[in-house]
């Protein structure tokens, strides 16, 4: 038996998500808001902060594991970016977790993947949370 | 690039001055992130959680350990746009909570080019007003050659 319920959860990230982002985290490199200056360095358009996913990713994870104190570590690698539409319907991320055995401890690690249009965005993710 | 990057390894840089978690940033981090628990937003309800303020969510980390990672990376005098992020790890030796005055060191521990990009380490220690480790943190920064 799963130690942990992770069910499987859908966000949206639309332009004006990444505006509200790149404030809050002050990162504001323009591949996030200009597809101008994205399109110049060979993106597609304006991608979403690798670290806006990895902040939903963490939300679910804090969801799981009861609040969003109870993430003790979390790392991703951002295999692919979130091509995020200049349009008000946004792109969904959807974050699916699979909880391993307790450790001695009662940490638990969750292994964690996000897709995006069925491309795994972020990819080899592992949380280690205290339920 | 101006620089030469394999320099870059091992340069150590402490972020000028400390950095001040206030409980706005904190809501305003939340929120940006859809995160509405209250410890994130009810000082009341992260004191009867047993913290002495606002909590931040778990990924607010990266505000404080950008300011070292900005730091390390902008010996490379590599545009910022040209700059993508390619992995991420935080582990929390304890949550951030507003009132903290965080400090953050930064060191360069890997540089490796691959196909024209440069795929850059930085490892970042964020440490409270005792000096005692709050988050360590590490990056992988991406530099994207000229296509």
């Amino acid at each position: 038996m799963s130690p942990l319920a992770t069910p499987p959860r859908t966000f949206t990230v639309t332009r004006a998500d990444l505006v509200r982002y790149a404030g809050a985290s002050e990162d504001f490199n323009p591949i996030h808001y200009s597809d101008r200056v994205a399109t110049a360095m060979g993106l597609p358009g304006v991608i979403a902060h690798g670290m806006l996913t990895m902040a939903l990713a963490a939300r679910a994870v804090g969801d799981w594991a009861g609040g969003p104190d109870r993430v003790l570590s979390f790392t991703v690698r951002f295999t692919s970016p979130v091509l995020v539409p200049d349009d008000d319907e946004g792109v969904e991320v959807v974050v699916e977790g699979e909880a391993g055995e307790p450790a001695e401890d009662g940490t638990v690690p969750v292994a964690v993947t996000a897709t995006c249009g069925g491309e795994v965005v972020l990819g080899r993710a592992r949380a280690v949370v205290r339920p | 690039m101006a620089v030469d990057p394999e320099a870059l390894v091992g340069v150590t840089v402490t972020a000028p001055g400390t950095y001040e978690v206030g409980r706005a940033k904190i809501r305003q981090f939340a929120e940006a992130v859809g995160e509405t628990s209250p410890l994130c937003h009810d000082v009341e309800a992260a004191r009867a959680a047993g913290y002495p303020d606002l909590v931040a969510p778990p990924t607010f980390a990266v505000v404080p350990a950008f300011l070292g990672l900005r730091e390390v990376m902008g010996r490379l005098e590599a545009p910022l746009a040209r700059q993508v992020h390619g992995e991420q790890g935080f582990t929390h030796h304890r949550p951030i909570v507003a009132g903290d005055l965080l400090v953050t060191t930064a060191v360069a521990e890997r540089v490796r080019s691959v196909g024209g990009n440069l795929f850059v380490t930085v490892a970042c220690e964020v440490t409270d007003a005792d000096g005692a480790p709050v988050t360590s943190a590490r990056s992988v920064v991406v530099v994207r050659g000229d296509a």
